[in-house]
């Protein structure tokens, strides 16, 4: 990795769930903040994602998911990063998530997910402040 | 006196009348204008006056404001031309609105508990929900819908999961109202089948699916087949009912995905009725006598936070409604020209901070619902913004229903707002926005070309970014999200939880059902589908037969992609 690059995320819609309002806002939001974006759009499956992580070569992965399922599908694609040698990925995300359910997600290495009325810019700088700490990138 | 000196006489005292009105807004003008003089240095509060929607909200209105037509032609009686005061003539003193809660998580079993409950707790009809695989045509035990079976909705993969839905449910004597889209038409066939095994002929059945396909591509997403084979879909159902169930409601034109979606006012309006438009042309289109058919075609709006602006929103879809079907397309029949609606507060308004506010929140869209003159209405939960509502904020949200009907005296008069020179005003620039809407449609050729180009998505996208962006500035105040924050935002409430056995449950009432049931049957109505689907014949006979011979849900929307292939959306941002 080198430090000229910009921090690149893919935005991603996993499952059947098509409610896009917040993957949409947020994807903007990123673009506003200087990031390079990549939109998934909607209804993929855990391995087109993770297979459009790689091909793209993004340092993030922010999933939006409204549809209850993220209990399988965070740690669905966290496996199938690992399995693709992309450990370094950061994977976090956004929607109707109950706070239990953040912690136990987080224990299985996913980041930070984020409620709704969330602002974008807490987002923004959740990412900026990820790569900081591991001197990557602004 | 002759019948002539009685006209001179008449005519003398019209001019009269209108002298002593010219006068009298003369001279209201200059009083308004003497007003703002003195007004003029009055500080007012830092806020921005503008609707939600971003319409500039004047100080005061008064006469001058009404546009110049009288009041039959704009607004007429209740249950008359042009139905701004309400599509019937004694509204609620008749009749309440229907009070009508969407629900529906985990298997058809749970599902039916939950019903037998609303309906012993006077709710007076239902709203099925359905999860994520069956709005998108997939079996409970199909690799896709792992780990979303009966979370956001029931799992319903074929007849026989309908059949437990409605278990001690009479459908001759319930009206039922489905939310499902893409394989709107499946379900359907489900339904009646299930209608016709308690023995309720679909002659018999009231009630309403949604199967509004252009706004799925629009804003919600849940579609199966392209475009052109999806609109084939509804109107062969327009065609199937008005003949075998002259008394359902084969659609549902709604503007509420659009609207959640990040929509302004006006273009909820503006889209939903376009889209409404595009359904009576393809109709007509197949030969269907508007009339047989555009009774029967039924609407869903959003009911959001700006109070006078919704209030005003529903009048003017009735007007627009009955002034297109019976000016353009020749309707004759007043119950063609008759807009009738269900109304659901808006779920994109809530909070997930300080949820308890919520209450408060629905009860005013509520409201403003039924001085909108709604036909029936779903009152969303407090809780829905952190999981599935849980029974008890589903009976707070019903009886927050039962106390405007019963306690407040709303529904004693019909149309109470008709006349506020407020209301009036914005019902006519409402309708303004809309028919300036309608001609960039034309511009983009078309709903359906709009929708390929990505025109509306990217309408509706844009309108989001404008509110998230005047949210996080503070031009707009949320309570409890970004003002009257103290600290209790996060609020410990009980939560319904969808666990794995669920889905667990599904496949083993799968794998039953495909060892029990007629392979052969199964086999020979879906080779019917298809050879159908290749044909252009009425697809509807050929589904029913299909959900007979207990045919899952995957499998004839499979045997129907075969021909019609697949839809993909085009992706921006």
């Amino acid at each position: 990795m080198t430090d000229d690059r910009k921090i690149r995320v893919l935005v991603a819609k996993p499952g059947l769930d098509g409610h896009d309002r917040g993957a949409k806002v947020i994807a903007s939001a990123f673009r506003d903040a200087g990031f390079e974006v990549i939109y998934t759009g909607l209804h993929q499956t855990p391995e087109m994602i993770v297979s459009a992580a790689v091909q793209e070569d993004v340092d993030v992965v922010a999933m939006s998911i409204l549809s209850g399922a993220h209990m399988t599908l965070f740690p669905r694609v966290r496996a199938l990063l690992a399995e693709a040698g992309a450990d370094d990925v950061l994977l976090t995300g956004g929607g109707i998530i109950p706070e239990e359910d953040v912690a136990a997600l987080e224990q299985q290495g996913v980041g930070k997910l984020f409620g709704p009325g969330t602002p974008t810019t807490e987002a923004v700088a959740y990412i900026r402040e990820w790569f900081a700490q591991r001197g990557e990138r602004v | 006196m002759s019948t002539l000196e009685q006209e001179i006489v008449d005519g003398a005292e019209l001019k009269a009348a209108v002298a002593r009105k010219e006068a009298e807004l003369r001279a209201l003008r200059g009083r308004l204008a003497q007003w703002q003089e003195s007004v003029a240095g009055t500080p007012v509060r830092e806020t921005d006056f503008t609707s939600v929607s971003g319409r500039e909200i004047a100080p005061l209105y008064s006469p001058l404001d009404l546009g110049p037509d009288g009041y039959g032609e704009r607004l007429g009686l209740p249950g008359e031309f042009p139905f701004t005061r309400g599509p019937y003539a004694t509204m609620y003193r008749t009749r309440l609105w229907t009070m009508r809660q969407f629900a529906g998580f985990a298997t058809a079993e749970e599902t039916n508990e939950r019903y037998h409950y609303l309906l012993k707790n006077g709710q007076t009809g239902l709203s099925v929900a359905f999860d994520f695989p069956t709005l998108m045509g997939y079996d409970g035990d199909h690799p896709r819908s792992l780990g979303e079976v009966g979370v956001c909705g029931v799992a319903i993969s074929s007849l026989a999961d309908m059949e437990t839905l409605f278990d001690g449910i009479p459908l001759d004597q319930v009206s039922v109202s489905m939310t499902i889209n893409g394989p709107a038409i499946i379900l359907f066939c489900f339904y009646v089948a299930a209608a016709e095994k308690q023995g309720v002929d679909a002659s018999k059945l009231r009630g309403t699916v949604q199967n509004d396909i252009l706004k799925e591509y629009q804003a919600q997403h849940a579609w199966l087949f392209p475009p052109e084979p999806a609109l084939r879909c509804i109107v062969d159902m327009f065609e199937w009912c008005s003949e075998h169930a002259p008394r359902y409601n084969p659609i549902s034109i709604s503007g509420y995905h659009i609207r959640e979606a990040g929509a302004t006012a006006g273009q909820e309006l503006a889209f939903t009725l376009g889209n409404g438009f595009e359904y009576v042309e393809r109709g007509m289109a197949r030969g269907l006598d508007v009339d047989a058919f555009a009774p029967r075609l039924s609407f869903f709006f959003d009911v959001h936070n700006d109070f006078f602006e919704e209030i005003a929103k529903l009048r003017a879809a009735r007007r627009i409604w009955a002034k297109r079907l019976r000016d353009v397309y020749g309707a004759k029949n007043p119950e063609s020209w008759r807009l009738r609606t269900h109304c659901q507060t808006a779920g994109v308004t809530l909070t997930a901070q300080q949820p308890e506010n919520n209450i408060v929140r629905v009860a005013y869209q509520a409201m403003a619902a039924v001085l909108g003159g709604t036909q029936s209405l779903h009152t969303n939960s407090m809780d829905e913004t952190l999981a599935l509502p849980t029974e008890k904020a589903v009976r707070i949200a019903l009886r927050t229903q039962q106390v405007l009907a019963h306690e407040t005296g709303v529904p004693h008069t019909i149309d109470p707002l008709a006349g506020s020179y407020y209301v009036e005003t914005l019902t006519d620039e409402l309708e303004a926005e809309a028919e300036a809407l309608f001609a960039e449609i034309e511009e983009q050729g078309g709903v359906v070309p709009g929708i390929e180009a990505g025109w509306f998505q990217q309408q509706i996208a844009h309108s989001a970014m404008r509110q998230q962006i005047e949210v996080e500035n503070g031009d707009r105040t949320i309570v409890g999200v970004n003002d009257f924050t103290d600290g209790s935002e996060q609020v410990e409430i009980d939560v319904l939880r969808i666990g794995p056995e669920v889905e667990e449950r599904q496949r083993a009432r799968m794998a039953e059902l495909r060892s029990s049931r007629d392979a052969e049957a199964v086999e020979r109505t879906l080779a019917a589908l298809t050879a159908a689907c290749r044909d252009g014949d009425n697809l509807v006979p050929r589904i029913l037969d299909c959900a007979r011979a207990y045919c899952t849900l995957y499998e004839i929307r499979h045997a129907m992609e075969e021909v019609f292939g697949a839809y993909r959306e085009p992706v921006f941002f």
